[in-house]
């Protein structure tokens, strides 16, 4: 067993939804969670349907807000709260610790993929050249064939699409990794090459936490699971 | 870093008896884009002309780190000096262009008087710096002597953009700078913005009432309705997870963004 110290900590974490058009009734979704994650780790979120497994992760980024408990980065050496913090630390950790692969990706108008993975490396102050290939090396490993590279990915398919996205949340080599159903919509060879990438990644020494529905890619890659329950169901 | 660089202290603005901004405060910090969002008359514009120093407000103060003098409070300094911040230091790209623009000089006049006020004194390098200006923002060069009367609303837009940015601002404010155009020259000027805010670290307070603008283009978001500041948080937090039932409205009556 490693004994490596955590750097992603969550303790009595809850979150509710409250939506007003539906007579405002609380519906509660996370209530109590507590995990932790070390370095090398890849903890599998598992659970039906509803459950809570992405609102879990988006919690853990920062995306969603729960009502109270403590989520506690490693960032920069130290620890930081995410729950209840301002915009600007949020986003530090987003640009220096975290990244987040999700479902789909947010096309932005004109720019082209290759441009699209190189960003964060970019935001990090690497130069552009550099980060164009770093960029181009991930499509490279990913699949995506370089005539489209420069094309902007809003016309690409869903999986070329997903790819992409994983790329960009790959490039920076953030310590801590959160992948929403990272191969949802690949084939079984892109599929390897996604869990390729997230292996190395762990064995390098990131911390992931991840949704895999596939279970072939869930054993490939998880190191531990941990049990998300239905709304309602007694603990 | 440690320092904001504008910060607004129960703001308050009536006129008459009607309450068009109450009580709103928040921190800028360097480097981050902040997105004012609401339904119309909800006080974006009123807000956005009380920190820029436009508009007094009858209750509340805003104060700005300034590189010249330190930590100002915007609306007791005197006009003149006031007038000088905003030239040096600030950018304000207004809704209408023909209101940003001098409509009666050339494009190349537009631009090269911003740099005139920071002090820029050679023709040539004016000119030079125009031009580049010009094509950053994909106006074709050979319209550097034309006015903005002959111009597009969109290439309005965009030399309005280049006359705010060209003096590298430390500071700008954008009132709807994308409304009024059609979606495939909001697409350009989104993608110029875009790259803009990230090239020269911008700081931005921007009103719009569209919400993909928003996601795009801001860090941090916040809704208005009847004045007030009814949500405050991440930009994706406050479209991802709304909390407040107008910001939930609001997100529930658009398409995906
Ligand atoms: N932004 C939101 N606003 C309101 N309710 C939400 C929001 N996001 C999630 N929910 C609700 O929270 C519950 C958990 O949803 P979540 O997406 O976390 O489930 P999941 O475990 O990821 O499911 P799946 O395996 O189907 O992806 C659902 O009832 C969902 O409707
Ligand atoms: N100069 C003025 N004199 C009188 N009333 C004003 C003046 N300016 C604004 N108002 C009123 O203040 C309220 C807020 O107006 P404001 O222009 O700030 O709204 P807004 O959110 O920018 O709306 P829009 O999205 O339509 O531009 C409105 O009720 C408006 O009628
Ligand atoms: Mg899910
Ligand atoms: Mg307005």
């Amino acid at each position: 067993m490693t004994t490596m110290l955590p750097v992603l900590r969550v303790s009595a974490l809850n979150k509710s939804f409250v939506v007003h058009a539906q007579g405002g009734l609380a519906l509660p979704v996370l209530r109590d969670v507590a995990l932790s994650v070390a370095p090398g780790e890849c903890l599998a979120l598992v659970g039906p349907s509803g459950a809570g497994k992405s609102t879990l992760l988006r919690s853990l980024y920062g995306n969603y807000r729960p009502q109270s408990g403590s989520i506690q980065v490693r960032h920069h050496d130290r620890w930081v709260e995410l729950v209840g913090a301002e915009p600007r630390i949020t986003l530090d950790v987003r640009r220096r610790t975290m990244g987040f692969v999700s479902q789909f990706l947010r096309v932005i108008p004109r720019v082209g993929a290759l441009d699209v993975v190189a960003e964060p490396m970019v935001r990090l102050g690497a130069s552009p050249e550099d980060a164009r290939r770093r960029a181009g090396l991930l499509l490279g490993l990913l699949g995506i064939p370089e005539r489209l590279w420069p094309l902007p990915p809003a016309t690409f398919s869903g999986g070329e699409q997903q790819r992409v996205n994983i790329a960009r949340s790959l490039i920076a080599d953030y310590p801590i990794l959160l992948l929403d159903e990272p191969t949802a919509s690949l084939d079984t060879a892109n599929r390897d090459r996604v869990v390729e990438l997230v292996r190395r990644r762990r064995e390098a020494g990131a911390a992931i936490v991840g949704i895999f529905h596939d279970v072939a890619v869930r054993d490939a890659v998880a190191t531990r699971l941990h049990d998300v329950a239905l709304p309602g169901a007694q603990p | 870093m440690n320092a904001p660089l504008l910060s607004a202290r129960g703001v308050t603005r009536r006129f008459g008896g009607r309450i068009a901004c109450r009580e709103v405060s928040f921190d800028l910090w360097p480097g981050e884009v902040l997105g004012i969002v609401g339904e119309s008359g909800s006080g974006k514009t009123t807000l956005l002309n009380c920190l820029a120093g436009r508009l007094a407000p009858d209750e509340g103060t805003i104060t700005y780190d300034s590189a010249a003098a330190g930590t100002v409070d915007v609306h007791a300094l005197s006009e003149a000096r006031r007038r000088l911040l905003a030239r040096t230091e600030w950018g304000f790209v207004n809704q209408d262009a023909r209101e940003g623009l001098r409509m009666g000089v050339s494009a190349g006049a537009n631009i090269g008087e911003r740099l005139m006020a920071i002090g820029a004194r050679h023709y040539g390098s004016i000119r030079q710096t125009a031009s580049d200006w010009l094509a950053r923002v994909e106006i074709d060069l050979d319209r550097l002597d034309d006015r903005p009367t002959t111009y597009s609303g969109g290439m309005r837009q965009r030399l309005q953009i280049a006359r705010n940015l060209v003096s590298e601002p430390r500071l700008v404010f954008m009132d709807e700078p994308t409304g009024g155009l059609d979606v495939s020259v909001q697409a350009r000027l989104l993608d110029l913005l875009r790259g803009l805010v990230d090239r020269f670290h911008l700081s931005a307070v921007l009103v719009t009432h569209d919400l993909g603008v928003a996601r795009l283009l801001t860090h941090r978001l916040m809704v208005m309705q009847g004045g007030r500041v009814v949500e405050h948080g991440l930009t994706d937090q406050v479209l991802d997870d709304p909390q407040h039932a107008y910001t939930q409205m609001l997100v529930a009556s658009i398409l995906p963004v």
